[in-house]
């Protein structure tokens, strides 16, 4: 048994309101009236609190517990469109990862698509409305298209793109590393389909100014506050005329799911999946790196330089991920499977190298001790992944872990134990693992 | 004594104790019913009629029920700092992401500093070194190797 001590708001302000008021907002009332904040003391912590101002404040009774707080009754973790299976990191705002069982599929679905929010998913959607803008030093002049110009006036393309989020793995490193602890399911690849962002940069004139690309979506603040963007990254322009390069409508032939980024958003394979823009309201052509929320360090850059575990990294030193690294998942059987002495065990999954393309694909019973070769498919495009599959026997009963490496076309394998820590704790592409038992 | 009064006398102690035990009963179930409603509503249960809706419907975790020291509307540790942790912390984000996190007392520092400074924290005042103080001590680094054993799967015979 805890013998902690065990008290909640409610317990707080039965003991002693006035005393409560004070613990947790600072508040001290007029000691006649009992009623407003002395001094405004408390009164913005507790607003704070409430998700906005109070209103009429001066004759809000003491030792009252604000009543949004007084029932903030906690639901599951259900999300809609979501496959109840898929591990909720965070859900103010949503963080949702899947586990590899469940990214099985050659295409992942929509509803094992993993979700990584920065802010709160836009409050409305006007979607006849919806209008995107290119603006920027680059361009001469400001551009807009509608949703429906953008469709009627640009060839449209399809391509398998796979999205990695630059976090994808943290939680192995050590020192822990803040923010949400993605272990290995920040990865999905869908079927993308929308226009060439090159074809509409070229409409809007592009000039030869052009250095990056920077987007705006349409999440909300976790402040709540409209004038404060989420997020706002970018693009270097070469990675932005590639051919792959979408701005996107469709996500395996549907309207994107709302956690995903409907009605429009960026797709840029192969990179930090924070490049890709969700609820795409505007693309600014810079003429310089762009500088919006979360392109300055330490968000998405890794140091310079290889750092001891720990060390505090100057923002100078620090610089841009761009393509993601080479990695593998086992998406078939999932961890824990229990087969009999003498049964060989299908294993598959998936690889992927950012820029590059799988080039080879090993597995190994013995925790790195021996490999052998996997089956390798290609790509159905550039930028999305490989399926591989391999077929292993166990010499004995007892304990083992299925390890999977990648090789890419440059020969970069993925390492067996954590790669190099950094602050963020981005890039960890170390070898997935499962666990599997032989009995006898 | 003779043996008739004595029978008579363990009869009344008999019942004097069940009266007791009785009593016992009904001052403890008040009690739970006053001190922790949710545990009462948890050993009384809903109405059998009210089960079938409430299967549809997401279930609701009372802000006040406290499971092995876990407020389990949050997840966080209940323990001195809780409340203001809960109060400023919880105003702005989900508790996952500080029961998901470890840090030593100057790494949470650190991520205070950056919401102040980025996403509009307010200056916590006294309830600094009590927050400070509380998440070094619940949501401390674990020693980990380069790379830490597996977590124990959920095991499960694997059929073709």
């Amino acid at each position: 048994m805890s013998k902690k001590r065990k008290i909640g708001i409610h317990a707080l302000y039965a003991q002693d309101p006035i005393e409560a008021d004070r613990q947790l907002w600072g508040r001290e009332s007029d000691p006649q009236s009992r009623r407003g904040f002395l001094k405004q003391a408390g009164l913005a912590a507790m607003g704070m609190a409430v998700g906005g101002p109070i209103v009429f404040a001066k004759h809000m009774p003491a030792g009252l517990i604000p009543a949004v707080l007084a029932d903030p009754a906690a639901t599951p973790f259900a999300l809609e469109g979501k496959h109840p299976d898929l591990v909720v990191l965070n859900d103010q705002p949503w963080n949702v990862e899947t586990p590899a069982h469940l990214l099985d599929d050659d295409l992942t679905p929509a509803d094992k698509f993993f979700v990584r929010n920065n802010g709160l998913v836009p409050p409305e959607f006007n979607v006849d409305q919806w209008t995107l803008t290119i603006d920027g030093e680059a361009v001469p002049e400001p551009i807009s298209f509608t949703l429906n110009e953008l469709k009627e006036r640009f060839s449209e393309h399809t391509y398998a793109l796979t999205l990695e989020c630059g976090g994808n793995g943290r939680a192995e490193f050590n020192p822990p590393a803040k923010g949400n602890q993605w272990t290995t399911g920040a990865v999905g690849c869908a079927e993308w389909t929308g226009v060439r962002l090159r074809d509409v940069l070229e409409a809007a004139g592009v000039t030869s100014a052009a250095v990056y690309v920077g987007y705006y979506g349409k999440d909300l603040h976790l402040t709540k506050n409209p004038d404060k963007v989420v997020i706002s990254r970018g693009i270097p322009i070469a990675k932005a005329m590639e051919d792959e390069t979408l701005i996107a409508w469709k996500m395996n032939g549907e309207d994107i799911p709302v956690l995903n980024g409907y009605p429009l958003r960026l797709v840029v394979g192969g990179w930090p999946a924070s490049v890709s823009g969700k609820w795409l309201t505007r693309l600014s052509v810079r003429d310089r790196v762009h500088d919006g929320p979360k392109m300055e360090a330490p968000s998405y850059r890794v140091p310079n330089h290889p750092v001891e575990p720990g060390t505090e990294v100057k923002p100078e030193d620090m610089k841009i991920i761009e393509s993601m690294p080479v990695k593998s998942l086992i998406t078939y059987p999932k961890t824990g499977a229990m087969i009999p002495q003498g049964k060989r065990l299908n294993l598959r999954g998936h690889a992927w190298a950012g820029d590059r393309s799988v080039q080879r694909m090993e597995v190994s019973i013995d925790f790195g001790a021996t490999w052998q070769t996997a089956q390798l498919s290609d790509a159905p495009n550039r930028l999305a992944w490989q399926r591989w599959t391999a077929e292993v026997g166990f010499p004995e009963p007892g304990y083992y872990e299925v390890w999977a490496r990648a090789t890419d076309d440059a020969g970069v394998a993925q390492p067996m134990v954590v790669p190099g820590w950094n602050p963020k704790g981005y890039l960890n592409n170390a070898t997935h693992r499962i666990a599997v038992k032989v009995t006898e | 004594m003779d043996p008739k009064n004595r029978e008579h006398l363990d009869q009344a102690v008999r019942h004097l104790n069940r009266l007791v035990a009785a009593s016992l009963v009904i001052v403890a179930v008040a009690l739970v019913n006053i001190m922790a409603p949710d545990t009462a509503e948890k050993w009384w249960g809903p109405e059998p009629e009210m089960a079938a809706p409430m299967a549809e419907a997401p279930e609701v975790v009372s802000d006040t029920l406290i499971v092995d020291g876990i407020h389990v509307a949050s997840g966080l540790v209940v323990d001195d700092g809780f409340i203001q942790v809960k109060a400023t912390c919880l105003a702005c984000h989900s508790a996952k992401l500080v029961t998901q996190n470890r840090a030593t007392r100057d790494g949470w520092k650190k991520m205070i500093r950056w919401m102040q400074e980025t996403q509009n924290l307010w200056d916590l005042g006294t309830n600094e070194d009590l927050i400070l103080d509380y998440l070094a001590k619940h949501y401390a680094p674990d020693e980990a190797g380069r790379r830490p054993n597996l977590p124990t799967p959920t095991w499960y015979v694997l059929e073709d």
